[in-house]
């Protein structure tokens, strides 16, 4: 077959953990080539995956990263989370470089715009260079940039430096202080057999550490009890909750520690197939964990009859995401995997019973499976000494934010966030976002509060306040966040979220009133109690938690008076008046 | 007894409201024992006196529309957003999809068959706002009627209601469209 103008297979990362037909890579592929996906390529690509040209159409639509049409030739996106944004910056640059926000510059060297946090926040300000991440971005830095822009040099020729990504890792605990031997969890479950290894998962406590914190030992359970087809193991990567960056150094530096965890859960449930689904934001991870798989592979720790077992056989692909934060809700996950936009699915059924392609499949996050891994290695009782009642173990957290050593840190459930800000220098501290945008805002009066599924429960994020920062611009911030990342598939949340967005955009730049605030606590409601997935049904966390524990952060902005227009009159005829050169008194209001 | 004072309008609308309003037929006979109108395109009256009640269709799409429900909100004691497009903007807010100036190029200078094409400017005119919005983005609004139009048994239960003194609520088989 000729090749389809544009079509361009991503030939350089072939292998066999990376496939070139899966749309997402190829709509990448197109997007690097072309700085869009050209309109005259969809109809050949639908065609030559076999998909529907609607669904491809759907696609390109659904993922921020996508366009239809040509960004820069050197795209940059500004984080604009709270801890590894900074739009300033941004802006700076923008005028430096004469172009507008989310507008290609007419020469089409060059467009700037912004993007949900991307994971760097102990390193920031950062951005996103064609997808290659940029951190500790300084005004010099951005300089530099500017003049290798103007100068077209090719972003590969860029410093290699500028693109560093440190660990920061500033406390080990149980699973980041134990050296994992590679192939070890495989060889003890191999000696133990699938039914004692998933008893000791069972045994251990291990609850999920994506956010939800199921059982992971019953998730495994039920998925082997399940009948199909074919079974499934897929970790989820996405780490998409702003403040979140510690799957990321597990990959970076305890990647053999995942993929084990993924074996050993196809070894338990009976699956020949693990899908890692990395966000595009870790793009750059993905030569170094093909790498990783490829080792294994040579090792016998993948592929066919792995330590020579001619009855375990266990495949790993990596699916790498374009830009979505819905993707990392598990059913969202899966659709996209199935080449589809990230719609969250009806649950149940859950994907531990109809899951990728309609087959039992478990979902875990990063370190869940991590810690599958050395649980099967030291057994049950060495992971469930540690931590409290109702939380075995321990977690990695992400902290950033007004801390003088933001990184990673791994703590013991029930350790007191006193002792938390105590160990990373944050002093002053007005608020901390626990778990993120999506989790809780808590004041001093609350520090000596457990981190527990019992008590404060995060998927890693720890996002700290100091005193000069202004609480409403950070709940904006989140309530921005949400409306942009609404997938749009239930009314509540595709329109609540904007209107909630609105709502505080209203109060924040000085025009609300106690009645916006009431309805804003009534919107709120309505968004959390009717939405049909997670995003939704957090997304007004944030405005009423600040409602609650720190009221006087609205009050101070607000207009006494009955009812405030949710627009400018007056400003809103300006056009008319233009267009009718009038200017008269009824010309306006 | 005093009747309860009824006020009504449409604004950005097509009329289809209205239209449902009288839909309610003979029980509108009925409900004139207990009510009587101010301003309304039923007996032409031109401004709103003070009122009870305050019926408002269609959405904000000009400086008049805005001036006529300041002048409800001003005079009537409750508020009714009535139909989708007091509510949501509805049909006219399509045209918030274009600029201001795409719409008027299009209709005066631009269509096909346009005779002394210009931009009407005349002062009787009132100018037209930049987007179409929702009456509760510029007054308080009490009360949302739904529908395309809300159908005359939703007028004749908020009213009732409202009458008997009681919170409006309208039961599930008013509120299902499908
Ligand atoms: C909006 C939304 C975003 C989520 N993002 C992530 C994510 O980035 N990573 C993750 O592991 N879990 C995420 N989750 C939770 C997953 O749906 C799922 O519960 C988790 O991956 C299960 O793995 P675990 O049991 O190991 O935690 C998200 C959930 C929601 C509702
Ligand atoms: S709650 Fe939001 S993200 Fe979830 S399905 Fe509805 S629109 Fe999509
Ligand atoms: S809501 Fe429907 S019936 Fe009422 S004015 Fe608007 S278009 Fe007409």
């Amino acid at each position: 077959m000729n090749s389809v103008q544009g079509a361009a297979p991503t030939s350089d990362l072939t292998s066999a953990s990376y496939h070139d037909d899966h749309l997402l890579h190829r709509l990448y592929a197109l997007q690097q080539q072309f700085q869009h996906i050209p309109a005259s390529s969809i109809g050949a690509l639908a065609a030559e995956l076999c998909l529907p040209l609607a669904q491809v159409e759907a696609v390109i639509d659904f993922y921020s990263f996508f366009h239809r049409t040509a960004r820069g030739r050197v795209d940059l996106l500004f984080s604009n989370c709270t801890s590894c944004g900074d739009l300033s910056l941004m802006h700076d640059l923008c005028q430096r470089l004469g172009v507008v926000p989310e507008q290609t510059r007419a020469d089409g060297a060059v467009s700037i715009g912004e993007a949900s946090c991307i994971g760097m926040c102990d390193q920031g300000p950062a951005l996103l260079a064609n997808g290659r991440t940029l951190t500790q971005l300084t005004p010099l830095r951005l300089e530099q940039i500017a003049e290798r822009i103007e100068a077209s040099t090719p972003i590969e020729q860029w410093p290699a430096e500028w693109f560093h990504v440190h660990d920061n890792v500033r406390k080990n605990g149980l699973l980041l202080g134990t050296t994992f031997s590679t192939g070890s969890a495989l060889v003890a479950a191999l000696e133990k057999g699938a039914q004692t290894m998933l008893d000791e998962i069972i045994a251990s406590g291990l609850r999920g550490r994506g956010g939800a914190g199921f059982s992971t030992g019953m998730k495994w359970k039920f998925c082997r009890e399940a009948t199909g087809d074919a079974h499934y193991v897929v970790c989820n990567a996405d780490e998409g909750e702003p403040g979140t960056f510690k799957d990321r150094i597990l990959l970076s530096s305890h990647a053999h520690a995942v993929f084990e965890g993924m074996t050993l859960c196809g070894y338990v449930i009976g699956a020949k197939k693990g899908y890692m689904y990395l966000r595009g934001e870790y793009r750059y991870m993905l030569p170094e964990l093909l790498a990783v798989l490829e080792r294994r592979r040579k090792l016998k720790l993948l592929g066919t009859a792995i330590l020579g077992q001619s009855d375990f056989d266990f495949e790993i692909e990596i699916i790498v995401g374009a830009g979505a934060y819905i993707c990392g809700e598990e059913s969202a996950l899966i659709e996209s995997m199935e080449q589809k936009g990230g719609v969250p699915r009806v649950r149940p059924p859950f994907p531990v019973t109809q899951g990728f392609l309609a087959q039992p499949t478990v979902v875990n996050n990063v370190e869940t499976l991590a810690a599958a891994a050395h649980i099967a290695v030291h057994g049950g009782g060495w992971f469930n000494a540690h931590g409290s009642d109702k939380s075995d173990g321990s977690k990695i957290l992400s902290v950033s934010g007004d801390c003088t050593t933001p990184g990673v840190y791994e703590y013991p459930f029930g350790t007191s966030i006193q002792r938390i800000l105590d160990d990373c220098g944050a002093e002053h501290v007005q608020a901390i976002q626990v778990g993120g945008p999506s989790g809780t805002l808590i004041a001093p009066a609350e520090f000596e509060r457990k981190l527990a599924f019992e008590d404060l429960a995060t998927g890693g994020s720890f996002m700290i306040y100091g005193a000069q920062r202004d609480l409403l611009h950070v709940i904006q911030n989140f309530a921005h966040f949400f409306a942009h990342e609404s997938c749009g598939f239930c009314t509540p949340c595709r329109v609540g979220t904007t209107l909630l967005k609105n709502g505080v955009d209203k109060i924040a730049t000085g025009h609300g009133t106690q009645y916006d605030v009431d309805e804003l606590r009534r919107m709120a409601a309505l968004v959390k109690r009717r939405s049909h997935c997670g995003l939704g049904q957090t997304a007004p966390n944030p405005i009423l938690d600040l409602l609650q524990r720190f009221p006087q952060a609205f009050e101070d902005r607000l207009v006494h008076s009955d009812f405030e227009p949710h627009f400018d009159l007056d400003k809103s005829l300006q056009e008319a008046r233009r267009l009718t050169h009038r200017d008269d008194a009824e010309a306006h209001l | 007894m005093r009747k309860v004072r009824v006020a009504t309008t449409s604004l950005a609308g097509c009329f289809g409201c209205h239209m449902s309003f009288l839909d309610m037929d003979e029980r509108l006979v009925g409900l004139l024992e207990h009510i009587e109108f101010s301003r309304s395109p039923i007996n032409d009256i031109k401004h709103c006196e003070p009122c009870d009640i305050g019926l408002v269709e269609g959405a904000l799409c000009n400086a008049d529309n805005v001036h006529v429900l300041r002048e409800f909100r001003q005079n009537c004691k409750i508020l009714i957003a009535v139909g989708a497009c007091a509510i949501n903007g509805g049909v006219p807010a399509m045209r918030n999809h274009f600029t201001l100036e795409e719409c008027l190029n299009e209709a005066f200078l631009d269509e096909i068959g346009v005779d002394n094409p210009h931009i009407p400017n005349d002062v009787e005119i009132p100018l037209l706002l930049s987007k179409v919005h929702p009456l509760h983005e510029v007054v308080h609004v009490d009360y949302y009627l739904p529908g395309c139009p809300p159908p005359a048994d939703a007028f004749v239960k908020i009213i009732t209601d409202l009458l008997e003194g009681k919170e409006p609520s309208l039961p599930r088989e008013i509120l299902h469209y499908d």
